[in-house]
């Protein structure tokens, strides 16, 4: 990594920390927040998804399960509200991941469309049983502790806590990128069969990849349940978060470290824009749905890669090929 | 649970199993012949089920009549959408983009459905919709049987386009090796064209059984698409026929657990089946692996 990059990259995570020392209105710091959490889901959804090729549309059961995690966690114990609750967090990543290994054991027994699929479906399955099981108390929902921080500065320890995860999800992202496991887990996405000829253990590498996309979603769907104050099975296991994190990851670029974060700050605070501008859901619906028409169609490698592409041949034209 | 209660879940079973069938062959069609997953499959449903309720509402066209409107407008949607997006993706990634591509198009449909009705429940009226006959003790719904004979009759026009016309004969070709079914001259491109106009509107007719007998918003569509696709699957990809008998399974199956367990929890059998079957069997029940290799 050059000076320069490093420099840069610096200068972004300063501008993070220093994001809520500026802006103080709490309309702008809570889209911040919301904002945060999906740029962790869709950066660590790309762990798997982008990374092994196989699309998981079900990563909303990881979420809803950490926000379940949280806040069944902190009745049951009596965890008194302030940052007491932010330590559930791990815990919730951990329960998350644990429920990963069955969920991967079976959707991982196919490939391509019919994973998909079956991703789709056992995120149907969680959700009824959200609905349904006695101790999620159905669509009344669970109540989460309410911290006493001034209104003021109360978006702040939710906004921290927040970034230190997504600093860890870009750090895990960034490692697992490099790595003997990264480079196993592309070659699986570039011919699976090819990559098992090599000598790849492609069925342990894809369950371990699932399991660790899944920790950092548990982890911000307990930080979401908790900036809510209260849980219901439709905010927890929405179908509509599956499509989201694909998306971000989508227009971003799929497989790179800074697309699906990219991705995630773009359309996350824009829907949040969107929602607290115009009442009207079906407005936002249509400028979604024509958003994400426009970019898998136009720019199917996504915006960061597509970019990359036209960067190299327009420095290529600038600068002919010396003759040797 | 009397044995007359299982016998009339089996039967409402079977007569629903039959509009799901129709729809589901739809899905499959779609998917044998260009290797799409068509996600916005529910949301033309829902889609069609609205323009059934405007036009009864509105222009006081009864339902079967409305049919001859709304297959055509659902025809030609599904050949605007293989033009306009399906066949713009590219060879190599194409089944996992176009459940992204549909996606897009049914969060769409949803949208505009949604700032044209509103969000409440609608459900369609006629008189056939409440009336039901007495057989043996039985209740048989009317719309219940209409849509049934409604669904065999459109699946019999499917089968035999299928089967004994030209163009079906280009079809199955298509579905079976597309650059084989190019090379002896069947046009694959207009074949396609129109396997997917009838893949959507078959989603008139179901449309119009779906919003008769179930209260619909412009958000139903997830709910409809989930069963689809375990239908779909656990029929086989691409098989019609392991589509339509899936389906019928299913819907008996969950009518069942609701008499005998719950209502709640029926929904819990498409996807519960679907997970089963497939960590036994993952080219589901009708699949074929040798021909489409997974």
């Amino acid at each position: 990594m050059s000076v320069r990059q490093l420099s840069f990259r610096a200068a972004l995570v300063a501008f993070f920390v220093a994001f809520p020392l500026f802006e103080h209105d709490p309309t702008t710091t809570s889209i911040a927040v919301f904002t945060l959490i999906f740029m962790v889901a869709s950066s660590a959804w790309n762990i798997f998804s982008g990374y092994s090729g196989y699309l998981a549309l079900g990563h909303a059961v990881f979420f809803g399960i950490g926000a379940y995690t949280v806040a069944l966690a902190a009745q049951d114990w009596h965890v008194p509200p302030g940052w007491d609750v932010f330590a559930l967090l791990p815990l919730a990543g951990l329960v998350a991941g644990l429920a990963a290994i069955p969920i991967g054991i079976i959707a991982l027994r196919t490939r391509r469309h019919t994973f998909v699929v079956v991703t789709i479906a056992i995120f149907f399955i969680f959700q009824l049983l959200a609905f349904n099981l006695p101790f999620t108390q159905g669509t009344t929902g669970i109540q989460l502790p309410t911290p006493l921080w001034s209104p003021s500065t109360y978006n702040e320890p939710f906004y921290y806590v927040t970034l230190a995860i997504l600093l860890a999800t870009i750090a895990l992202s960034w490692a697992v990128r490099g790595s003997r496991f990264g480079l196993q887990l592309m070659a699986i996405r570039d011919d699976e069969d090819r990559a098992r000829g090599m000598g790849v253990r492609t069925g342990p590498v894809k369950l371990a990849a699932f399991m660790l996309s899944a920790i950092p979603v548990g982890m911000v769907g307990g930080m979401y349940a908790y900036f809510l104050g209260a849980i219901y099975p439709q905010v927890g296991f929405d179908p509509l978060f599956d499509i989201a994190i694909a998306l971000m990851g989508f227009i971003g670029g799929l497989g790179t470290i800074a697309g699906p974060l990219l991705g995630g700050l773009a359309l996350e605070s824009l829907q949040q824009y969107f929602t607290q501008q115009f009442s009207d859901n079906g407005l936002y619906l249509i400028i979604y749905g024509a958003l994400f028409l426009v970019v898998i169609l136009l720019l199917p490698r996504g915006v960061i890669p597509s970019a990359a592409a036209f960067y190299r041949s327009w420095r290529a034209r600038r600068e002919p090929v010396v003759a040797s | 649970m009397s044995l007359t209660e299982l016998l009339q879940a089996i039967i409402d079973g079977v007569l629903t199993g039959g509009v799901y069938a129709l729809m589901a062959a739809g899905l499959s069609l779609i998917f044998g012949v260009m290797d799409i997953v068509n996600i916005a499959q529910g949301a033309m449903v829902v889609l069609a089920g609205y323009l059934s309720y405007a036009l009864s509402v509105h222009l006081g066209i009864d339902l079967f009549l409305g049919l001859a409107i709304t297959i055509p407008a659902m025809f030609a949607l599904g050949m605007l959408m293989e033009w306009g997006f399906m066949r713009r993706l590219r060879e190599g990634d194409r089944t996992s983009m176009s459940i992204l591509v549909t996606y897009a198009v049914a969060i769409v449909i949803e949208g505009v459905l949604s700032i044209i009705f509103g969000v409440d429940y609608v459900q369609l009226q006629a008189s056939y919709v409440d009336s039901s006959v007495h057989v043996f003790g039985f209740y048989l719904a009317d719309i219940y049987l209409l849509g049934f004979g409604m669904a065999v009759a459109l699946m019999a026009a499917l089968y035999a386009m299928l089967y004994r016309t030209k163009f079906g004969r280009g079809v199955r070709a298509s579905l079976q090796n597309r650059t084989a079914a190019d090379l002896i001259g069947v046009n694959v491109n207009r074949t396609r064209m129109i396997s997917v106009g009838i893949g959507v509107a078959v989603t008139a007719a179901g449309g119009m059984v779906f919003g008769a007998t179930n209260a619909f918003n412009p958000n139903s569509g997830y709910d409809l698409i989930s069963r689809l696709l375990a239908i779909v699957i656990l029929g086989g990809m691409g098989s019609i026929g392991g589509a339509m008998a899936a389906a019928v399974l299913l819907l008996v199956l969950s009518d069942v657990v609701a008499v005998a367990w719950s209502p709640l929890w029926a929904p819990l059998v498409f996807f519960a089946a679907l997970v089963l079957v497939l960590s036994i069997r993952p080219a589901g029940l009708f699949g074929r692996t040798a021909v489409r290799a997974q």
